[in-house]
């Protein structure tokens, strides 16, 4: 399927107008950014009024513009668009070749500029050019509205996760408040208890939320340094240990203690941490904490696994998506944002790398994270374009 | 000693769900509870109660709506209360309260959350006169 964009000139030489449409009308332009070719529908235009009034019924994605013209000018026209604000791509034709009306025309908008004499070839080369830059612009346009989508879902969904638990505390102060259980405080024990369990909630939602908004906003310097991940490993395991004990939950750690990478310590942190108190918070009493960390030249390896409630097929495919939470009867007094395994994942790719889970439901799920050892290298490598490996400063 | 009325309570918020079953509880009203409308419907299927409480926004923006009306269907006699936060807030780009909305939204009471017992308790009573 070809694509058709519209192209208009706007020329009082008829020689001049049906030159270009024969041109255009046999030529195809393909681009390697799009899957479909783009094929030219031309349009014509004696004078700079007529092709106003095509230019705002029909809309031409491109304009091929004469500036000596009976009337009004081609440099007035162009004026007129700047301040109607219409989208046209506009290349200014004239027999005159000046750098004056170039400079003067480029002012007022114009993408380019050709001289009269020109070649077929010229103008293909000059269609070819301006196609490029509207698909360009179309992409860059697309891609700032999916932002601003995102962006706004995002807010939304993190305006209803901060309302929820206020509303839920709002709720429980307002029985104590009516002394809906009579005048005995002992009876508000779990209307406190639940109330202080959906702060802690808040609580950790706001700091993942800071966690990831640091890593996705690029403000954060990156310090890369050598990173030993069996230190770590065991510093995250200790931030577990208090929910671990009470849960009679054991840890295991299988790492060699010379494991290292080159990374961001705080972001190494975020990951293990994550994975591991995942790991303990979705166990059963009594369960099984199995930590592996491989490595080999190119890349470490992190694996998490338990023998907590698991997770359905259908559960699976939304768990790296930002706050998802799985809902149900045993993750009901479990704290979490639905942002900690997103944030893993955004990580990881930082990294070169990526997270995967296999899990089977009321038995266990098992995290794999891959990441590159030296990320920064691949990096520079790839924007340098040639085979030198540059050393991590 | 009359048998207690029998009310289901739905939100997807396991502590609301708690704070209206308290209430309900502490008043002599028998509770049953459903954290979906998926589970609404199937408790409803086996058991009729005498009222349901449901909040507007669960999993979907409209699942409150839906299973109003599906309720409305099985049991047309039914009073049902709807439970939501003020709509400027709920997203929804209409006002639930205009006679239009409410035409077509089935439920026999509107409260704004969050409802304090007393005006639950009130309009609970009302409806079980009516």
């Amino acid at each position: 399927m070809a694509e058709i964009f519209k192209v208009l000139i706007v020329d009082d030489e008829p020689g001049m107008r049906s030159g270009v449409s024969r041109i255009l009308n046999d030529f195809t332009v393909s681009l390697p950014d799009i899957k479909s070719e783009i094929k030219f529908q031309v349009i014509e235009a004696e004078t700079a009024e007529s092709g106003l009034t095509i230019i705002e019924s029909q809309r031409p994605d491109i304009l091929f513009l004469d500036n000596k013209l009976p009337g009004m000018s081609g440099l007035e026209l162009l004026n007129i668009i700047a301040e109607k604000k219409i989208d046209i791509l506009t290349v200014m034709i004239t027999a005159y070749a000046s750098l004056d009306t170039a400079v003067e025309a480029t002012k007022n908008g114009a993408y380019d500029f050709l001289a009269k004499p020109f070649s077929p070839a010229e103008i293909k080369h000059m269609v070819r050019k301006a196609c490029n830059r509207i698909v360009y612009k179309r992409q860059a346009k697309n891609l700032a509205e999916e932002r601003k989508r995102v962006r706004f879902q995002f807010i939304s969904v993190l305006a209803h996760e901060l309302k929820s638990p206020l509303a839920a505390i709002q709720g429980y102060l307002n029985i104590v408040s009516d002394r809906v259980l009579g005048n005995e405080l002992s009876v508000y024990d779990n209307v406190i208890n639940r109330s202080l369990i959906r702060l802690d909630g808040m609580k950790k939602l706001i700091f993942d939320l800071l966690d990831m908004t640091r890593i996705e906003s690029d403000q954060r310097r990156r310090e890369f340094a050598q990173v030993n991940l069996c230190e770590l490993a065991q510093k995250s395991i200790e931030a577990s240990a208090l929910i671990a004990k009470q849960q009679n939950i054991a840890i295991n750690l299988d790492v060699r203690d010379d494991v290292v990478m080159q990374g961001d310590h705080t972001e190494i942190e975020i990951i293990l941490n994550n994975l591991i108190s995942n790991a303990v918070k979705y166990n059963k009493p009594d369960g099984k904490v199995d930590i592996k960390i491989a490595a080999d030249d190119k890349k470490v390896v992190i694996s998490v696994s338990d023998t907590g409630i698991g997770l359905k097929e259908d559960e699976i495919g939304k768990l790296f998506k930002d706050f998802v939470r799985i809902k149900n009867e045993q993750t009901r007094n479990i704290l979490g944002s639905g942002l900690g395994l997103s944030t893993v994942k955004k990580l990881a790719q930082l990294y070169n790398g990526d997270i995967s889970v296999k899990s089977e439901f009321t038995k266990g799920s098992c995290f794999t994270v891959e990441l590159l050892k030296n990320s920064q290298e691949v990096l520079r490598d790839e924007s340098s374009g040639n085979n030198i490996l540059f050393k991590a400063d | 000693m009359a048998v207690s009325k029998k009310i289901l309570v739905v939100d997807d918020d396991p502590d609301i769900l708690e704070q209206v079953e308290l209430v309900l509880k502490a008043n002599g009203y028998d509770v049953a509870t459903a954290g979906s409308a998926a589970d609404a419907e199937e408790f409803l299927t086996a058991t009729q109660p005498d009222m349901v409480v449901l909040d507007l926004m669960m999993e979907q923006m409209d699942s409150g709506f839906v299973l109003c009306n599906q309720i409305k269907k099985l049991y047309s006699n039914m009073p049902v209360i709807m439970l939501t936060a003020v709509s400027a807030s709920t997203g929804l780009g209409f006002d639930i309260r205009t006679p239009e909305a409410k035409s077509w939204i089935k439920a026999d009471c509107i409260l704004d959350k969050p409802v304090r017992a007393e005006e639950l308790l009130n309009s609970v009573r009302k409806l079980f006169q009516a």
